[in-house]
């Protein structure tokens, strides 16, 4: 289980990672969120989020055409 | 890790052209960059507290429009009165169907992630802006101010 829960669905970029670095602002390190979004470019956009904010992505994965992702708070 | 610097001129004020400055400000504030926008010219609209943006198919044939009007509305139709006002109605009902964020929006995760927004004083002045016209917090400067910046960014766009 996540520390936080995002629900992104139906939203398109760049507001998947904007919400994503709001709720991480709220979070202590090492707390985890989990993810859920609708948009397919969102993976690359989270990958891509990931390396450059030193945050760890632990989880990446597709199911029914939602792709969920848990980040580590750096 | 010394923060990486984005400077953005942003010189166009239409509903679609907003949205390449504000977007990539937010985005690169989300990844630690030290951002800032300077806006001139047309771009200045982009900071009025109240925004009107509108998009237009007048002598853009790269838009696509619904409806196919594009083909039955070529550039003639596009210069009816009345025309900007259902392009931009359709087309903001399009992006909010597809989740896309408001102009308002990036706007202000902009603000609450101290980018700063530069009002070019030049442009100011020749468009008649009054104090009150603009959002609060924006500081007004010329083309030096955005060297003093812009001398050192990682990256730096005009859009």
């Amino acid at each position: 289980m996540a520390d936080q829960e995002l629900d992104a669905r139906g939203l398109n970029c760049p507001l998947p990672i904007l919400r994503a670095k709001k709720a991480l602002n709220d979070m202590s390190s090492g707390q985890t969120l989990h993810i859920v979004a609708s948009d397919p470019g969102s993976v690359k956009d989270f990958e891509a989020f990931a390396k450059q904010t030193g945050n760890e992505l632990l989880e990446s994965g597709e199911n029914d055409g939602e792709f969920s992702f848990i980040l580590k708070k750096a | 890790m010394a923060n990486k610097k984005l400077a953005i001129i942003a010189t166009k004020g239409t509903l679609d052209w907003a949205y390449p400055p504000f977007i990539l400000a937010s985005t690169a504030s989300a990844l630690g960059y030290e951002t800032q926008v300077f806006f001139t010219f047309y771009g200045l609209q982009l900071l009025k507290k109240k925004l009107n943006l509108k998009v237009s198919s007048l002598g853009n044939p790269g838009m696509p429009m619904p409806m196919r009007m594009d083909k039955w509305f070529p550039t003639l139709g596009a210069a009816l009165p009345g025309m900007e006002g259902i392009m931009t109605f359709m087309m903001k009902q399009k992006m909010k169907a597809k989740g896309i964020a408001s102009v308002e929006e990036l706007r202000d995760v902009c603000i609450e992630a101290d980018v700063k927004l530069i009002g070019c004083q030049m442009t100011a002045d020749l468009f008649d802006f009054k104090r009150g016209d603009v959002i609060d917090g924006i500081d007004y400067g010329g083309a030096s101010t955005f060297f003093e910046f812009a001398g050192d960014a990682n990256v730096s766009l005009f859009i």
